[in-house]
């Protein structure tokens, strides 16, 4: 069983007590404490249950790269499942509970999955799952759902507690890992005079040395780290970010790093999570090794555990794994674990070592303590079981028969080192094989590139392959010089620390335990342990005819897991190289892709939460719509008031009091969202007659057109009423919608294909209020505000016509008046500054109390314009209509040579007399035509559906007419008048509908000619 | 003129830094060929400060010009000038392909101060705010988080900060969230 030893743990505060619960369960654990190793101190070697079989699993490894000790944390809003023990920092009132079992961890149903392993075999669920087709969704996904899968989603009704952060950082060099190598590279490179910044993913430095050991300059390693340390912190051209990981690395040096700041002490206010969105010059990826188990049988029981790693849990935090130790190995590391273990008087029962010739002066310092050392023996297999009970020892180059039985209640396994390339990798950095050290490592040759086609990216120490502590630093040092330089920072010589480790003799490559284990063996010897592949899965693969790596992946899900592989990846494919007859370097890796390790949503997200998750763009009338009934509704990043409601009174009792008070009396509409572009230069008449299907350079000052702008491929985009202010000047208005978009589109045309011609843009958009000010008595209103301010803007019908403008006084505002209409009614719409668009509103509404006015909101703006026929960009048109389909071809200019769309609308498709074409439409009944139906005609088409022949583009009720009007496109629409056509609903009605002129009320427009 | 009201108006929060409202302030778009000498001379005469190089603001007594773009500039003026001076501008440009448009009303204008001043900002701009890489008199066009905006530093350390009127208030509260007295970065 693990217990706490009473000496050891360098990273534990023994006088600090914490209490957590595991599984409801109370226990204790020092500061300093993971969860994973407060756990084992406890005696819980069982952490939780795979993700298939639901075999008992413990803890394996010692960091990120842990696959089994998955945990939900925290409760309520601080909830989240799914996360390492091993990464977890223990912390008072921590509540962790374990995944992937029911009812409970000791107990657990669905381990009869375990029993049925041999039935679930890799591909099993496309073998099995395959026909027929309805059980797939109805019966089979559900089962499989629920016993598969990870820790239980939140709560949906809950909402994370915490915030999170973006920052943006530049760097010339980034160090990503703050272990021995790292600290070297960042100190070299800082004495160049580069810009630093190291980011470390614990929360504390040195990575492995204070554990593996050594000297450094003679001392011990935590003697050069605590030097090292503060010399870099007195440098002001280096950061150092600890609880900080490196996460990606990206396209011209860009990098993110995942920095944990509130993990450790949750509540305590301020972010939890910064992601540092990181431009570096050059990038130095120190990230180290990360050790391989060794795939023998039953190496999954809770016990059996890196031996790197347990090492870890005795000198940092004091635990033994358990009190009879077997190591297995295949090099001479794994040798330290023994002497640890030993030194921590936990008995080492045996150490088999794969290698006939065994190993250097390490294994002798091993023997020197009277620990019995077997040479080319293996483990055949661990007995299963909740805890290591019996470990069969066997010899390496058999069968796996000959076995002797060992009482054990842990296992150190070590299959040698793997640099953790994955940083080198995300951005195109190229591996070779080492054969030595039988792992895959950075090729110096094909690093990454940046813009400029040079390598951005410099590998240092373990993750380039440089294991002993002396080639290591020399290694790190040269790789932070070589990136200060490259980063354009001259290299100083700065010399590298003395390192010394103990000569290692090689290791010997070992993928299968024993070398030609019987396939009883091969179906409990686990690759991947989170995604539960074995090897037999992976011979299954290639034996089935997957050759690609990439293949045998999604195949056997070898490396598919949270973990991405970091454990099994080398294993499953070497596993795969043998069952091929190939060579590992030809069947290769897959592929490395950020992020190096899960991180948070909420990091993802950083400050777009709440209030401010999206910018909503506001007018200067919003706040008192707000105040005053609005019931709001997005219009792109706007919002706008659909209907302003009355106390008692619903959405829609409101929109038909608003219309008919709009036809009878005052209405007002804030119609500040219009897009406003000026538009200016000798040029610009020219440039709007390309832009406008009709003619807007012969517009005269003081006057304004409407008119319709189509993409080149002639489908209709926008629409508005251009105002010409002077000979040089248009002021062009846009859809709500359209106002960032056209002025790009009109950008785009200046910039890249009409550079030479003479017009600037500029959007105005929003330095106007402007007030549509609508209804019969709408010059009433006016005219009062300018005789309480004595004088002001003639607004009769002779001073300012229908389809003109003037500059003048409305009252007290300074205001541009357009005569223009969207209703059919009087109407003025009227842009004063945005800054005193409230005041204007104001006094509107105060003038206009006499003449009944009322505001007005989106949804009467349609109904008013649907009754008259006008055509609303993103409903009449959706992108496929043009301007011929919706009868506008009084809008299309035939002087013109040429304009944006024109040659497209003579394609022969475009002048096709069966598209579909605008016409009126009235229900029979009187009701209100759904929205979006389509009209079905005679017979079915090829896939024996009923043919369409036209849809519902505007749908209302309307309070004028006191019935349904719709809008739609129908095939030979105008020159069927009078038909009746049938819409089936999704309700199970089909509507009936009459085709009409579309011009509902006022055909000759005479009411808002007044 | 009283009836006209800056975006927040006024509104101020204090965390690491201090996010102010700066209230109303008269703006500019000038479009046209920086060097010329007519344009030169209009800028001038409407701020007071010369033609700004590139990536920079050129600060006079009661005004200013900001480098917007290769033929783009933002003058400032007092707000209650802004209508006269565009029109000066415009009058001294006449015969020259240029445009001069009054814009003080389509932006929000802040200010923000403070020792976290260059953290702040650096978390929702995209910036290197390093002492050492932004230094008073620069001008950059960026984004503010999910929107457009422009900001330069002042020789007291503090930054204005300019963006579209409409999410004012969202920029509001977006640097008074990146102010949070408790997510101090501590690099700058």
């Amino acid at each position: 069983m693990s217990t706490r030893l009473a000496k050891h743990g360098r990273l534990i505060d023994r006088s600090k007590q914490i209490d957590f619960t595991f599984n409801g369960k109370r226990m204790k654990g020092f500061a300093g404490d993971t969860l994973a190793s407060a756990l084992l101190a406890n005696g819980q070697v069982m952490m939780g249950r795979s993700f298939k079989y639901h075999r008992p699993r413990g803890v394996v490894a010692s960091g990120a790269e842990e696959p089994n000790a998955l945990m939900q944390l925290g409760v309520g809003d601080r909830y989240e499942p799914n996360q390492r023990a091993t990464t977890t920092e223990l912390f008072s009132g921590l509540t962790a509970q374990s995944q992937n079992h029911w009812p409970s961890l000791e107990f657990d149903v669905l381990s009869i999955n375990n029993k049925l392993s041999r039935f679930l075999t890799a591909g099993f669920y496309y073998k099995m799952f395959i026909h027929p087709r309805p059980l797939w969704k109805h019966v089979y996904e559900p089962i499989i759902r629920k016993s598969a899968g990870l820790g239980a989603a939140p709560d949906k009704e809950l909402k994370d507690a915490d915030t999170y952060e973006h920052f943006y950082f530049f760097a010339d060099v980034l160090v990503i890992g703050g272990g021995v190598a790292g600290l070297q590279a960042a100190k070299a490179a800082a004495a160049s005079g580069a810009k630093v910044l190291v980011m470390e993913q614990n929360n504390h430095w040195g990575g492995r040395a204070p554990v593996d050991g050594g000297t450094i300059d003679g001392e011990a390693p935590e003697v050069w780290i605590e030097k090292t340390l503060a010399e870099l912190k007195a440098m002001d051209n280096v950061t150092l970010r600890d609880r900080c990981m490196g996460s990606g690395v990206y396209d011209h040096g860009y990098a993110l790093g995942y920095e944990r700041l509130t993990d450790h002490a949750p509540g305590q206010g301020g972010p939890r999570h910064r992601l540092w969105r990181v431009r570096a010059g050059q990038i130095v990826t120190a990230t180290g090794a990360i050790e391989r188990p060794l795939s023998f049988a039953g190496n999954d029981v809770p016990g059996v555990m890196l031996a790197g790693a347990m090492r870890d849990y005795v000198v940092n935090w004091g635990i033994t794994p358990g009190q009879k130790v077997v190591v297995a190995t295949n090099n001479d590391d794994a040798y330290r674990t023994a002497l640890v273990l030993h030194d921590a008087g936990v008995e080492v029962v045996r150490v088999v070592d794969t290698r006939e010739t065994g190993g250097g002066a390490l294994m002798e310092a091993v023997r020197e303590k009277g620990i019995r050392v077997e040479l080319g023996r293996a483990i055949a297999k661990v007995k299963d079981g909740k805890c290591v009970t019996k470990v069969a020892i066997c010899a390496q180059n058999g069968e796996g028969g000959a076995r002797e039985e060992v009482e054990a209640d842990a296992v150190a396994m070590s299959g040698g080192w793997s640099p953790v390339v994955h940083l080198w990798s995300h951005c195109g950095g190229k591996l070779i094989w080492d054969e030595v050290n039988a792992n895959f490592r950075p090729d110096a040759s094909r690093p990454p590139l940046n813009q400029d086609g040079e390598g951005f990216v410099v590998p240092a120490g373990a993750a380039n392959g440089e294991f002993g502590l002396g080639a290591l630093l020399e290694d790190a040092a040269a790789a932070g010089a070589k990136a200060a330089e490259a980063a354009g920072f001259p290299a100083k010589s700065v010399a590298a620390a003395k390192g010394v480790s103990e000569e290692e003799a090689r290791m010997e490559a070992v993928w299968l335990m024993p070398a030609k284990a019987e396939i009883q063996l091969r179906m409990k010897s686990w690759l991947d342990y989170q995604n539960d592949v074995k090897v037999s899965d992976v011979q299954l693969a290639a034996r089935e005819g997957y050759e690609s790596v990439e293949h045998t992946k999604r195949y056997t899900t070898l490396g598919m897991a949270t973990d991405q592989g970091k454990l099994s990846n080398i294993n499953g494919l070497a596993i795969l190289a043998d069952s091929l007859n190939s060579e590992i370097p030809q069947v290769g890796t897959t592929t490395f892709r950020p992020p190096y390790h899960p991180i948070s949503l909420g990091a993802i997200a950083g400050e777009a939460r709440a209030e401010i998750f999206q910018p909503v763009r506001k007018t200067p009338i919003y706040d008192w719509f707000d105040k005053n009934g609005a019931d709001w509704e997005p219009v792109g990043q706007w919002r706008r008031p659909f209907a302003i409601t009355r106390p008692g009174e619903d959405r829609h009792a409101a929109v038909n009091r608003e219309v008919k008070n709009t036809r009878e009396n005052l209405g007002l509409l804030d119609a500040s969202t219009l897009g406003k572009l000026i538009v200016k230069g000798p040029d610009a008449g020219k440039f709007l007659d390309m832009l406008y299907t009709n003619m807007m350079s012969t517009l005269k000052p003081g006057k304004c057109r409407y008119g319709l702008m189509c993409t080149e491929n002639g489908f209709l985009m926008d629409d508005g009423v251009v105002a010409r202010i002077d000979e040089d000047t248009f002021l062009c208005h846009t859809t709500t919608g359209g106002a960032e978009r056209i002025h790009g589109w009109m950008e785009e045309w200046l910039q890249t294909e009409w550079w030479d011609w003479k017009v600037y843009v500029a959007n105005v958009t929003e330095q106007y209020a402007q007030i549509a000010v609508v209804g019969p008595k709408a010059r009433k209103v006016l005219e009062k505000l300018n005789a309480a301010a004595g004088g002001g803007m003639d607004v009769s019908k002779e001073a300012l016509p229908f389809m003109e403008w003037r500059d003048g006084k409305i009252g007290e505002f300074d205001a541009r008046a357009y005569r223009i209409s969207f209703s059919g009614e009087l109407s003025y719409e009227i842009a004063v500054a945005a800054s005193e668009g409230q005041a204007f509103w104001d006094a509107l509404m105060e003038a206009g109390k006499e003449f009944g006015v009322m505001p007005y909101g989106t949804e009467t703006l349609h109904i008013l314009r649907a009754e008259k026929g006008f055509i609303m960009i993103g409903d009449e048109t959706d992108g496929t209509v043009i301007p011929q389909d919706l009868g506008l071809h009084w809008a299309l200019s035939k002087k013109k040579d040429d304009y944006l769309g024109k040659r497209a609308q003579a394609r022969s498709h475009m002048v096709d007399p069966d598209r579909w074409q605008l016409v009126g439409l009235e229900t029979v009944d009187g009701s209100v035509l759904p929205d979006g139906a389509y009209a079905v005609g005679e017979g079915v088409n090829a896939n024996g559906q009923r043919n369409m022949i036209g849809r519902v583009t505007s749908t209302y009720h309307s309070a004028t007419l006191g019935r349904g009007i719709a809008m739609g496109l129908v095939k030979h629409g105008p020159k069927r008048m009078g038909e009746v056509i049938e819409f089936p609903g999704t309700d199970g009605k089909t509507y009936k509908a009459k085709i009409v002129d579309p011009v509902f009320y006022d055909k000759d427009g005479e009411k808002q000619n007044v | 003129m009283s009836k006209a009201v800056s975006v927040l108006n006024g509104a101020q929060y204090s965390g690491l830094a201090k996010v102010e409202d700066a209230g109303l302030q008269g703006m500019i778009t000038l479009r046209g060929d920086l060097e010329s000498k007519a344009l030169k001379a209009a800028v001038k005469a409407a701020t007071g400060a010369e033609v700004p190089a590139r990536g920079t603001v050129s600060i006079a007594g009661n005004g200013a010009a900001a480098w917007m773009s290769p033929d783009e500039l933002l003058l400032l003026v007092p707000y209650e000038d802004a209508v006269a001076k565009t029109a000066e501008v415009a009058e001294a440009l006449k015969g020259e392909h240029a445009l001069a448009v009054n814009v003080s009303d389509a932006r929000a204008f802040f200010r923000l101060s403070g020792e976290g001043a260059r953290e702040v900002l650096g978390k929702v701009s995209p910036v290197d705010f390093d002492a050492a890489a932004f230094t008073p008199g620069q001008f950059r066009r960026s984004r503010l988080a999910q929107v457009a905006g422009a900001f330069w530093l002042n020789e007291d350390g503090s930054f204005y900060i300019v963006c579209f009127r409409s999410v004012g208030e969202y920029v509001f509260k977006l640097l008074s969230a990146a102010a949070h007295p408790q997510s101090k970065v501590g690099v700058y």
